[in-house]
């Protein structure tokens, strides 16, 4: 396989995006990634989002956007993986850059979700339809389960489990593109109405328009375009029950631990080697479970830890330095496309006053479902 | 998000808790061809008591419309004596009399309306025991 890198990337500002459609906004993040590399033709477009059908009655979106954006005739296709949406098309314009088959490749990811009226409805098409959706349950009552385990469990608090949107707020006040850059306190946290007890509003990922974009080309052409490309060095991908129910353990995300062992196995590197990692927050109890899974901390620890301030800057690897699902926004497709450009803008130097410091590894985890998928991509500077 | 024929395929289990044992001893409410965790492919059909115990539950505030008339209503994952897992509501309790642990019994009920005009669904919920 090749070598392969980010050379360019662009994304819309998340948030409710009232005046741009999907099309719109996938533009707007494309042509601004395109302009970021220097380059004016795509070979091959790969367009994550999860539900364009159900949010906006607009499927076959390669076709769309690759119109859109000025590329007919590029070979344009759409990655679904609910959630995953968006790192799962990153992934896939990495095996065609690697595998030689292409040298531009354009991943992109774009969820329009205010244009829907039953958002509780689009997002419980990521569980299991006929045996959980069917029940009643929704994403945030998965996730709530999962949580009430965690807790019982491990004697997590309720006030401990807050410190984890708490910190991704603080995070996001300097991200420029979050959808809600403003602070949050544990009180906060705990008078939000209830969701699915025992998660409140504050615990939950908001609904969210926006697009992402990255371009990929072989790492031996990136200084063609850029002074400053960023390697993509591991990448893992795994799946894991469709159902909640069916998880041996609702405490792990077994998907998340495999995608997580193969991405650290290809780029031959540990937990230690990362300074920060974008992590799938879809919910606050996520956040502290995938923690576990990718060994940054034992079983059981990680909630108690960022309680206690771990997870920020100055005190180990850095937990969502971009604000995360929670405080960015959650525009389900573009999610892991935004995380890859945290990664990338943090290894070039270029994050602003949330830059973290003497990174060489960054880390982006995007998930599906209540962990039927996962994709983890490790970025290393150059 | 059901049609009236997908509907009719899902009777089986969850009219009458129809579901399969598989040789390496997994039993699944969901038809499935293969065993996931061993690949076994050999299976009988079996019908669930309905008797199980919570082993994690919620209580959703905000639901999907098609179920917002019934919020709050308490949802939990379940675990029958021959050890399927499933995930059910659990009524005709408070909320705050629900624990994980507590044992439960599966009863057929009503679940939804599919709009004025759709047909009525049915299936199981679970009621405390």
């Amino acid at each position: 396989m090749r070598e392969v890198a980010v050379i360019g990337v662009g994304m819309t500002r998340f948030g409710e995006l009232w005046s741009q459609s999907i099309r719109d906004m996938f533009a707007e993040a494309a042509l601004k990634a395109m302009d970021d590399a220097g380059v004016k033709k795509i070979e091959s477009l790969y367009v994550g989002c999860m539900s364009s059908g159900l949010y906006t009655a607009q499927e076959h979106l390669g076709s769309v956007m690759a119109d859109y954006i000025g590329q007919r005739g590029a070979a344009a296709v759409r990655v679904e993986s609910a959630c995953a949406s968006g790192g799962q098309a990153v992934r896939a314009a990495f095996m065609e850059v690697a595998s030689g088959a292409c040298d531009i490749a354009l991943a992109g990811g774009v969820e329009k979700m205010w244009d829907a009226e039953d958002s509780s409805m689009v997002l419980a098409t990521a569980s299991d339809q006929e045996y959980e959706a069917y029940s009643g349950v929704t994403f945030p009552g998965l996730y709530a389960m999962m949580a009430r385990a965690y807790m019982e469990r491990y004697g997590l608090t309720r006030e401990e489990l807050a410190a984890v949107p708490v910190k991704n707020h603080k995070h996001a006040i300097n991200n420029p593109h979050a959808q809600y850059p403003q602070p949050l306190t544990i009180e906060g946290v705990l008078k939000a109405s209830l969701v699915a007890d025992p998660l409140r509003l504050m615990d939950c990922s908001p609904i969210s328009d926006g697009a992402a974009c990255v371009i990929l080309c072989p790492l031996d052409k990136a200084k063609q375009y850029t002074d400053k490309p960023v390697k993509i060095v591991g990448i893992g991908s795994a799946s894991g029950p469709i159902a909640l129910h069916d998880h041996a353990d609702f405490t792990r995300l077994d998907a998340v631990r495999l995608a997580g062992e193969r991405a650290y196995k290809m780029a031959n590197v540990s937990p230690k080697n990362i300074s920060f990692v974008e992590v799938h927050d879809c919910f606050s109890i996520a956040e502290i479970i995938v923690a576990e899974e990718l060994g940054f901390f034992e079983y059981g620890k990680a909630g108690k830890a960022i309680a206690n301030g771990a997870g920020t800057y100055g005190n180990g690897v850095v937990i969502n330095p971009s604000g995360g699902l929670k405080a960015k926004g959650h525009p389900v497709g573009a999610t892991g496309v935004a995380q890859v450009i945290e990664c990338t803008l943090q290894l070039q130097g270029k994050a602003g006053k949330r830059q973290v410091e003497n990174a060489r590894y960054g880390m982006a985890q995007n998930m599906g479902g209540s962990g039927g998928s996962s994709v983890v991509h490790i970025l290393e500077a150059q | 998000m059901a049609i009236s024929p997908r509907y009719t395929r899902e009777i089986p289990h969850r009219y009458r808790l129809e579901a399969q044992r598989f040789s390496s001893g997994y039993v699944t409410l969901a038809n499935r061809y293969v065993d996931p965790e061993t690949g076994s492919r050999e299976f009988e059909n079996i019908t669930l008591s309905g008797k199980g115990k919570i082993l994690t539950w919620t209580v959703i505030s905000i639901a999907a419309d098609a179920y917002t008339r019934e919020t709050p209503f308490v949802i939990a994952v379940i675990e029958t004596e021959e050890g399927a897992r499933l995930t059910a509501q659990v009524v005709d309790c408070m909320p705050e009399d629900v624990k994980t642990g507590a044992s439960v019994e599966l009863v057929f009920r009503k679940i939804m309306e599919e709009g004025a005009s759709g047909i009525i669904n049915y299936g199981y919920k679970a009621i405390l025991i």
